[in-house]
């Protein structure tokens, strides 16, 4: 390169390229994106969150809790069971069938065939989509996390470091308010061994005269955990928003870009 | 590099012979200590401030790792909290210390490649106060909480503007020096330098202002654009600053040329087609294309990667036994090994099977820890060593320091970004074993982060040797300018009483 202007030139269009690739195209394909239907559902998916949980998610930026929490589950697959429903007319050649069939962890194929196998002696089955990984077996999710689940976080947090567990769907697994409030306080009081500092300045605590009724906000401790006499622990706001957002962590629809199959409990 | 260059790389120190000899010279001739002393202030400003950055981004650092240690140690004080600790570290370490000392090292290269002195001296010297102004509220509003949520984009709006408007006008002054070159031809060195001065304007405000507007791109576009702005930044910017650095002070200390020409120019092509395509993790919540397109493009950066290598390599060939005992060679040629270290462990963690196990553990820190204080951090401190003396006129004030800093840096780099990769690798395993409870994995890691805090207070520790050369060449200068400052206001009182005593004599006389 002789001048200046090749050198800028060259900067230009390699940077350029990328700009067009990872910036403008994704802007172009997902900033526009809107709410989706939830599989086999009329629901639509996702739901803005409440007002507490969207000031919650500034009490989580401002604390940097991404620095040691992701919200992105990952999946390898997806494994398959076929389950029967009805054995029809002819119930002792399907039972048969069944008891010589692997109807469990199949993939789609072969789930397929052997539905189709099932189907011709006269049985009715089902077949349950699941999704695999060791982050779904460890229950921090029911199937990867998909560009749907962040559309109406601004910043989206989604963290990069596993420091502590990952919380897309912290919402679905510790549903508790006070669960969650006692853990942000003090996290070995209900997690052993947790390496999650204490957030205890966003809690206040007061002193209790003798017969003063307790704040109907104070966190239930554990019974085994110290907590000191005439004394009770209130959230502050803050602290309410972040477990409101917290439980509104709930990544849990099947959609048509991370199919899974919900079993009812 | 050309003779004029080359002559100059014994003659520190010897500023009033070479002033004597500028006069002698025709007008248009300009000589090396006089481009070195047009860049004295800028550079001092720059790098002054970058010194004090980088104490303080480490020792937020330390801050941040002793939740490690102690989870509690925090817990009633916000502002030190974990969450927001370690972001104002990363963000004083990158943007505190590696982009300043990058900047004051790239002028000082322009005008000594340009030979003329630096253009319109006084804009980089006023950049230089509001670039570390920026710095300061950013690093401040991180700590009270007012991050922005992006990675390596935290600092608030009113920090990135003052930011912003620094940099232009660091360029500005750069680009004139260009302008005002000698010799038309460029030097491998000029297509890195130059090409970092373009990209940080373009990389910096497509992040602003995309996110951070008043109508910030939604969902996760915003995941995708801070991506591709942070790789561009910690992989490409700290690339083209650093090895046009090395492609710089390299040759000259070696005294061969740069191997070769089109080698580099090979390299500089592969390096911005390629290295700005990485970035996006393989299993970010984005469509496939993306994941996909930059694993490939990471395998593909191979190939700029080990012709920078080749060239840094076949450069100093034969001359590394000469030259060991020489520090700034000794830190740029450390820098180019970890720079290749860096760049392997970024590329492996985006190939899918290994970033399986790397992917959310201590690896990808270990990287960009490594990248920073390893190969930047490590180029900036040989160039800066090597530049500031001829700049100032005179050596270092603690030159056996430099040594014992070098070592502390080396071993401190290698011992912190080393526990953190191999706790990474662990955690990434128990991570994927599923049998093993999730506290398996936080706990494995904790001996290694321990571990690794050794080798950050090593680093913190060189990082004050260099501070304490830095700070005490400027004071040395602000006393022997105060020293001139009193001589040139004493001098009309002596005369002037010299005057008074000649009209006494008139009086006694009459």
């Amino acid at each position: 390169m002789k001048n200046g202007f090749s050198v800028f030139l060259a900067a230009f269009i390699a940077l350029g390229f990328s700009w067009c690739g990872f910036v403008l195209a994704p802007v172009k394909q997902l900033g526009t994106a809107k709410q989706t239907a939830v599989l086999n559902s009329s629901d639509i998916y996702p739901l803005q969150r409440s007002g507490n949980a969207t000031l919650g998610l500034q009490v989580y930026r401002a604390n940097g809790c991404a620095a040691c929490h992701t919200e992105q589950v990952r999946q390898d697959g997806v494994a398959c069971d076929v389950v029967l429903t009805s054995a029809g007319k002819n119930p002792t050649a399907v039972s048969n069938l069944v008891a010589a069939l692997k109807l469990t962890s199949l993939t789609k194929d072969d789930a397929g065939a052997v539905s189709d196998q099932i189907t011709a002696a006269g049985g009715k089955v089902e077949t349950h989509i699941n999704a695999t990984g060791a982050d779904i077996a460890r229950g921090w999710g029911v199937r990867r996390s998909v560009a749907e689940d962040f559309l109406y976080d601004d910043p989206v947090q989604p963290g990069s470091l596993r420091a502590g567990p990952d919380l897309s769907n912290i919402g679905v697994r510790d549903p508790d308010l006070n669960w969650q409030l006692v853990h942000l306080y003090a996290p070995p009081a209900v997690v052993k061994n947790s390496a999650m500092p204490p957030f205890r300045f966003l809690f206040e605590v007061r002193k209790l005269a003798a017969g003063d009724a307790p704040s109907p906000d104070a966190l239930q401790f554990p019974k085994d955990f110290p907590t000191p006499a005439g004394c009770e622990v209130v959230p502050t706001p803050e602290a309410k928003r972040l477990a409101a957002y917290l439980l509104s962590l709930k990544a849990d629809a099947p959609l048509y870009d991370a199919p899974f199959t919900s079993v009812m409990k | 590099m050309n003779e004029n260059e080359n002559s100059s790389l014994g003659g520190v120190g010897a500023a009033a012979p070479a002033r004597a000899a500028a006069a002698a010279r025709p007008p248009s001739e300009v000589s090396s200590s006089e481009i070195d002393a047009s860049c004295r202030v800028p550079l001092l400003a720059l790098f002054g401030g970058a010194a004090l950055w980088l104490v303080i981004g480490l020792a937020l650092s330390l801050a941040a790792i002793m939740t490690f240690h102690k989870p509690d140690l925090f817990a009633d004080c916000a502002w030190l909290t974990y969450g927001r600790v370690q972001p104002a570290a990363n963000d004083a370490l990158l943007y505190g210390f590696c982009i300043p000392a990058a900047l004051g090292v790239m002028l000082w290269i322009f005008a000594r490649l340009s030979r003329s002195e630096l253009a319109l001296p006084l804009v980089p010297v006023v950049a230089a106060n509001l670039w570390h102004l920026g710095v300061f509220i950013g690093v401040v509003a991180i700590l009270l909480g007012d991050n922005t949520g992006f990675a390596w984009l935290e600092f608030p709006r009113g920090s990135s503007v003052l930011l912003f408007a620094a940099f232009l006008l660091i360029a500005i002054s750069a680009v004139a020096t260009f302008g005002a070159r000698r010799e038309r031809e460029l030097y491998p060195s000029h297509w890195f330098l130059l090409a970092a001065l373009f990209w940080f304007p373009w990389i910096y405000s497509t992040a602003n202002l995309f996110l951070l507007a008043h109508h910030p791109v939604r969902g996760v576009a915003q995941l995708a654009v801070d991506s591709w702005f942070a790789n561009n930044l910690l992989f490409v910017w700290l690339a083209l600053a650093g090895v046009g650095t090395a492609f710089y002070f390299l040759p000259k200390i070696a005294g061969h040329p740069l191997q070769s020409h089109y080698l580099a120019l090979f390299a500089f092509w592969t390096l911005v087609l390629f290295g700005t395509w990485m970035g996006i993790a393989a299993s970010a919540p984005l469509p496939a294309w993306m994941p996909a397109l930059s694993s490939t493009a990471a395998a593909l950066t191979i190939v700029p990667l080990l012709a920078i290598v080749t060239i840094a390599s076949r450069t100093v060939w034969g001359s590394v036994a000469g030259h060991w005992r020489n520090s700034p060679f000794c830190f740029i040629g450390s820098g180019m090994d970890l720079f290749l270290i860096s760049s392997l462990m970024l590329i492996a963690a985006a190939c899918p099977q290994i970033s399986r196990v790397t992917e959310f553990t201590w690896f990808g820190p270990a990287q960009t820890q490594l990248q920073i204080l390893g190969f930047f951090a490590m180029t900036m401190f040989g160039a800066i060593y090597e530049a500031l003396p001829r700049v100032m006129g005179f050596e270092l004030p603690f030159p056996k320091l430099v040594r014992v800093q070098f070592w502390l840096c080396l071993l401190g780099v290698l011992l912190w970004a080393g526990s953190l990769a191999s706790g990474g690798i662990e955690q990434g395993m128990k991570l994927n074993e599923t049998s093993a409870a999730f506290a398996d994995s936080t706990g494995v890691v904790l001996i290694f982060l321990r571990a690794g805090t050794t080798g950050l207070l090593f680093i913190l520790l060189g990082s004050l040797l260099f501070a304490a050369n830095i700070f005490a060449m400027t004071l040395k200068w602000k006393i022997a300018l105060l020293k001139s400052l009193i001589a040139v206001i004493k001098s009309p009182l002596e005369a002037g009483s010299a005057c008074a005593s000649l009209r006494r004599d008139k009086e006694v006389k009459s």
